[in-house]
Parts: structure tokens; sequence; C-alpha cells
């Protein structure tokens, strides 16, 4: 199962000495089919090359409601395209082919996934290699279930913590949760933000004290700043809305080699791309 | 079903409903449930919406005998309940109500909603200019069009409206936008949902808030009549006047409950918002229940004339009334419920929201089967002048 933070050598990496060990691991979503699959594999080659230690493959949903602008327009785009689940899922088990290093995470809204059927999505995720499942929707009281598919086709269950979860919620989220913790840094949609809000690092010092897991602090961190700023107190970054908008930007043709850029720039000084971009 | 045997939570009809939301906003879901139950255990809280009930939104509203409908139907006796007189202009003020005691007691100062129709957003202008509360009304740009009175009204009262301008710039793109502000803004901000739709706790508190229609037209009808009605017919968008009016009469089993759709302009996907006979069990905006949707399960694009049903899922609570059989759900197209419209106010003097004159065509399709022994219970959940401009376009009425 390589949802490793190469950075982190050695779990657990909480006690690796932060910010010396150059840099947070790095997380990165991309909105599978934008702007079309193709292009998407490219991007993500791109990427996990330039130094990405865990792909979240975003499934395009037509409602994203835990969403910002970017990953909107990057949903209809994709769903404009055609994209389905089963695209996600193969592309994935392409990506554990020629890639078998870098850890995988589906990254969706629970409806797909239920029409898919819950132990269809879980029998085919774990046949194309996916390491784990993201289900923005999904809450711990709901996942009884869905845990138990997970569990059986051997998929970590990654959740969301917030910085409104209280303690015992915490807790319970630390206790179900496998790869990795994914805290939210602020209250809020994805997308970028100036800076990041003292929420994200106190939010990491009480997870801290249920789970031996690499904590991953993702929404609003799109510049080299914010990345090293995580990496003083947390694991790992996850860089989703700056990600999409470079590939926005850039159109199909240069979107990857300006996502390898992007992220060798988050990188800054810190670390050279484990292999170099092509 | 997935979802059936998690039933960790309270807030689950059978196999539906549920809690399917953003991490960040189960801390404020807890926060409301908490503050329901304590207000619900609090004589004071009654009182006070008891009284703002009575003196302020004007209930109880009349339970009025159609006479001359029933008449020219030439079957059942048909009795109108008279939400459309309430102030606002709809039944959504029992709710607005009772959730704007409920922010104050939290002591939280802005308030945020979604709305279709424009009556739900109106309603909660309302109370907020009521108890000095800020509001933000999210609406489709659609919706903003086709109901402009009751965004004039919203404005005039002090909230602001925001245009959602995305997926078909109706409810469901309002609700969206409405979460997104809530997710955010969840610390100081109350989200006043205005359908029994969405997560744990809403579908059960706002059906509580509405009960008060079916409670005072079950005393209404033995009064009147001295026996209980053959059927109440009630439009079904997310579903809140319906459940407000059937949920009394549950255990009456020799009452049916009939709840109506938007039947649209066809019976494709896209043309319609009729959820039972066209949609599938999923999981949309927090609760799981029945969804318009495609095979890749994504959100289908639904229409009517009526903003308030024009909806891709469902609350609950009705999908498992549905499904128990309990309840009966059929649904009325554009042109069905343009014709009650206009036969209602030309028969009664009565002009229904469009949304109302669903169950109106329903009642209007089968009063003439049943015999004048039968009663029927329609219940107007709105009047009709926020739709005059659809109206005079539709039945081409000519003005200055």
């Amino acid at each position: 199962m390589p949802i490793r933070f190469a950075s982190k050598p050695g779990l657990p990496p909480h006690r690796t000495k932060s910010g010396c060990a150059g840099g947070p691991g790095l997380v990165a979503y991309i909105t599978v089919g934008d702007p079309d699959l193709a292009t998407t594999h490219n991007i993500a080659r791109a990427a996990i090359d330039a130094g990405a230690d865990v792909l979240e493959l975003g499934v395009p949903f037509s409602d994203p409601l835990a969403d910002g602008p970017v990953i909107q327009r990057a949903s209809e785009r994709a769903l404009r395209n055609g994209t389905r689940l089963h695209d996600v899922l193969a592309l994935a088990a392409g990506l554990r082919i020629e890639r078998p290093g870098a850890g995988l995470i589906i990254f969706t809204y629970y409806n797909p996934v239920l029409r898919f059927g819950l132990e269809n999505f879980c029998a085919a995720a774990e046949q194309a290699g996916v390491d784990g499942v993201l289900v923005t929707d999904m809450i711990v009281e709901e996942a009884a279930e869905y845990l138990d598919a997970l569990h059986r086709h051997r998929l970590a269950p990654i959740f969301l913590a917030a910085p409104t979860s209280p303690d015992a919620r915490l807790e319970r989220i630390a206790a179900v949760s496998q790869g990795f913790v994914y805290a939210i840094s602020r209250t809020g949609i994805t997308g970028a933000q100036e800076s990041l809000t003292a929420d994200a690092e106190q939010l990491v010092r009480r997870l801290r004290r249920f789970t031996n897991l690499p904590i991953a602090v993702g929404f609003g961190i799109s510049s080299p700043e914010h990345f090293a700023a995580v990496g003083e107190f947390a694991d790992a970054a996850v860089v989703g809305s700056a990600l999409v908008a470079t590939i926005e930007q850039a159109g199909p043709k240069d979107a990857p080699s300006s996502v390898a850029r992007f992220i060798q720039g988050l990188r800054g000084g810190i670390r050279e791309p484990a292999v170099p971009a092509r | 079903m997935a979802a059936a045997t998690a039933n960790r939570i309270a807030g689950r009809f059978g196999p539906y409903g549920g809690r399917y939301v953003p991490e960040t906003l189960v801390a404020a879901l807890d926060e409301l449930e908490h503050a329901y139950a304590e207000a619900q255990a609090d004589p004071d809280f009654h009182l006070k919406l008891d009284s703002l009930l009575r003196d302020y939104a004007g209930r109880p509203t009349p339970l009025y005998f159609a006479s001359r409908l029933t008449e020219s139907l030439g079957g059942a006796k048909i009795y109108l309940k008279r939400e459309d007189l309430l102030h606002t202009g709809a039944h959504k003020i029992n709710n607005c109500l009772g959730q704007a005691l409920l922010a104050v007691r939290m002591g939280k100062k802005r308030i945020i909603a979604e709305t279709g129709a424009g009556q739900h957003g109106v309603a909660t202008a309302t109370v907020c200019a009521l108890f000095g509360l800020d509001c933000v009304v999210y609406m489709g740009e659609e919706d903003m069009r086709r109901q402009e009175l009751n965004v004039y009204r919203m404005r005039m009262l002090g909230a602001e409206v925001r245009p959602v301008s995305s997926g078909s710039r109706t409810l469901k793109d309002a609700i969206n936008e409405a979460m997104r502000d809530w997710v955010t803004n969840v610390r100081t901000t109350h989200y006043l949902l205005g359908s029994v739709l969405g997560a744990h706790p809403y579908p059960t508190m706002v059906r509580d808030f509405h009960r008060v229609i079916g409670r005072e037209a079950r005393q209404q009808i033995l009064e009147k009549e001295n026996r209980l009605p053959t059927a109440i017919i009630a439009c079904v968008g997310g579903g809140s006047n319906a459940i407000g009016a059937f949920y009394e009469f549950i255990p009456d089993k020799e009452v049916r409950l009939i709840g109506v759709e938007a039947g649209g302009r066809g019976s494709a996907l896209g043309e319609h918002a009729a959820r039972f006979s066209g949609g599938s069990p999923g999981v949309l905006q927090g609760t799981y229940s029945y969804v318009l949707q495609d095979e890749n399960g994504q959100i289908a694009l639904t229409h009517s004339v009526s903003a308030g049903l024009d909806y891709a899922s469902i609350g609950p609570e009705h999908a498992a009334l549905h499904d128990s059989v309990r309840a009966e759900y059929t649904s009325a197209t554009d042109a069905q419920a343009l014709d009650a419209t206009l036969r209602l106010a030309r028969t009664e003097g009565i002009i229904p929201a469009l949304e109302s004159a669903h169950a109106v065509a329903e009642c209007i399709r089968i009063a003439p089967t049943l015999n004048p022994r039968d009663i029927l219970l329609v219940n107007i959940s709105g009047r009709g002048d926020k739709d005059m401009g659809i109206l005079a376009r539709e039945l081409s009425l000519s003005g200055a």
C-alpha cells in the first residue's frame, strides 16, 4: 500500500523532526477528465514525476457542494467530456502499472459510488490497484457499511477532520482512518487563500493526540510559503485548487509541464524532485 | 441499498435520511439538533412560537368548503386548507418562525437560506426583519427571473438576494451555494433550510414545525363533518407542506395521503420533477432519498412551471411513506396545473400558487370518480400572486 511520504521515511512520520527532512509530503488533487482523459493521464504522470507522493483522482460530480469555483468549473468540463467513475478507475489502473510507487486515492462525492454500487466500486478499485478512498460527504457515523466494503477490498478509508470537529469526533475519525488523515485547514470550501489560518496548526495538534498516522493538511494551499509552513507542523500538504487552476490556465498541451513546474516550485529550494519531469 | 444498514444516526425514515455532509458541518448539525431538543422540552419556546403563529402569522388557517368547485366536479366534497392566507402568502412561515427562534437561542446573528419559488426566501427575510437578524438568500437566476416579485419582496424586507448561476440555476443550485456559505461561516451562521430536506435534523425539525397544518385540519374536518376525509392531497417539491398536512393523519389508515409531484412537460429525464416515477435512491445535499439521476450517479436537470417543485430529490420521510405504501404519489403536468389554477380562480375566487395548483389538479382528476360521501382535503400551500407574470403569459391574460 504505497501511501508513503517520501520526505518522511520511517513511520510514524510525525516523529521525524518536521521541517528538516525535505519539507512535507505532497498530495496532489486533480479532477479526472479535465480538460480530457488523455491529458489527465499525462498530468498525473507529470505530477508524480515532479514529486507528488500521493495523487487524489477526483471524480467529477454535478453538485460539488464542498468545492469552490475552480473545482466546480473543472467538474463541469470533465462531465461535458462524459467522464465517468469507470474512467477514473481505468486511469488509476494505468498509473498503478506505470508509477508503482505513487499513492493513488479516489476522491469523490458519495452518489456516483452508490450508483456504481458500493461493493462493485470497491472491487473495481482494488482490482485497479487503488490505495485509498476519500468520500467528501461521508462522515464516520454513516460509514459502517462503507468501512466494511473498503476493508474487504484492502482500501484505506481516508476521512476529513475539520477545525470545527470536537476532540471526541477527531478520536473517532482517527480510529477508522488508514493511510493518512486529511486535516482541513479552515472552515470553508476548496480554493486558494492568501494565508494559512491558525486553525490548521491547532487542528493538527489536536489530531496528533489520537493518531500515529501521517496528517495531511489541505484546503487553500497554493504557494511555496504555505507548503513550507505546513511542513512545520504536519506530515504532508494537499494541493488541489491551485493545481486545477494551473491546468485551466495552461490548456491541454501545456498542462502537464505547467503542473510539473508548479509542483517543483512548491518544493522551492527545499528538495529536488525524486524523478525529473519529462 | 448501501445506506440501509448504517443506521447509527437518528433521523432515519426506514433506510432514508441520515447525514451525508462535509465534516465541517457536523458540529453545527449536532448543535442544532441539541438546541432543537432543548427547545422542544421548553414550555416557553412553545408559548413564544404559538403566540407568533397566532398573532403574527395568522393561525389557525381556515378549512374552507369549496362548494362551487365541488358542485362543478360532481363527486367528492372538497375542502381547502387555506395556508395561502398566512402572512407572507404560504405555509413556509411556520418553519421560519420556529427556526428563527432557535437561531436566537443559539446566539446566531446571521441567517442564510435557499429559495426556489421565493416563498421560503420571503418568509426567511420576514422573520429576519422581525428578529433583527442579517439575512442572505440564495436563489437561482432562472427562479429570480420567473419569481421576480418575490425578489423585490425579499429586498424590501432587507435581505440580500444572491443570484446563483450554476447548473440549471434553480433550487438545487441555490442549496449548493447556501451549503458552501454555511461551511465557510458555520460558526456564526444558521442555515434556515426551507424544506424537509438535507441532513438530520432538518427533515424531522422542519416537519415538526409544519405539523400544525394537519393538526388543525384534522380538528376542523371533525368539527365540520364529524368524520375524517377520504384523502388529503398536497403538492410535493421537497415536501414540507405535504408532510405537515399528512403527518397527523398517518395513524388514520383509512385516510389516503396523496402527494402530487411536478410532471412538467414530458416523461423524459430533465423534463419533469417526478422523483418516484423517474428517480432512484441516492444521496443529494445531505440526505439519502429518491433522486433524479443518470446512470453514472450525476444529478439530472429538472423542469416544472412551478419553481417550488422544480427539484431533483424529495424529503426522505416521503421516500419512506412511498415505499411503505402509506402515502401515494402521483404527478400533474404543467398544463394541468395551469388549468387547475384558472379553474380554482373562476369557481372559488382563489388564485393558488402554481405549486399548490398541482394538488388542485389531482383533486379535479379524482373528485368526479368519488361519490358525495367522500371528502377531499386539499392543502392550498400558497397563494398565486407571485405567479401572475407566468399566468398572464401562459393563459394569455391581457394587461394595460
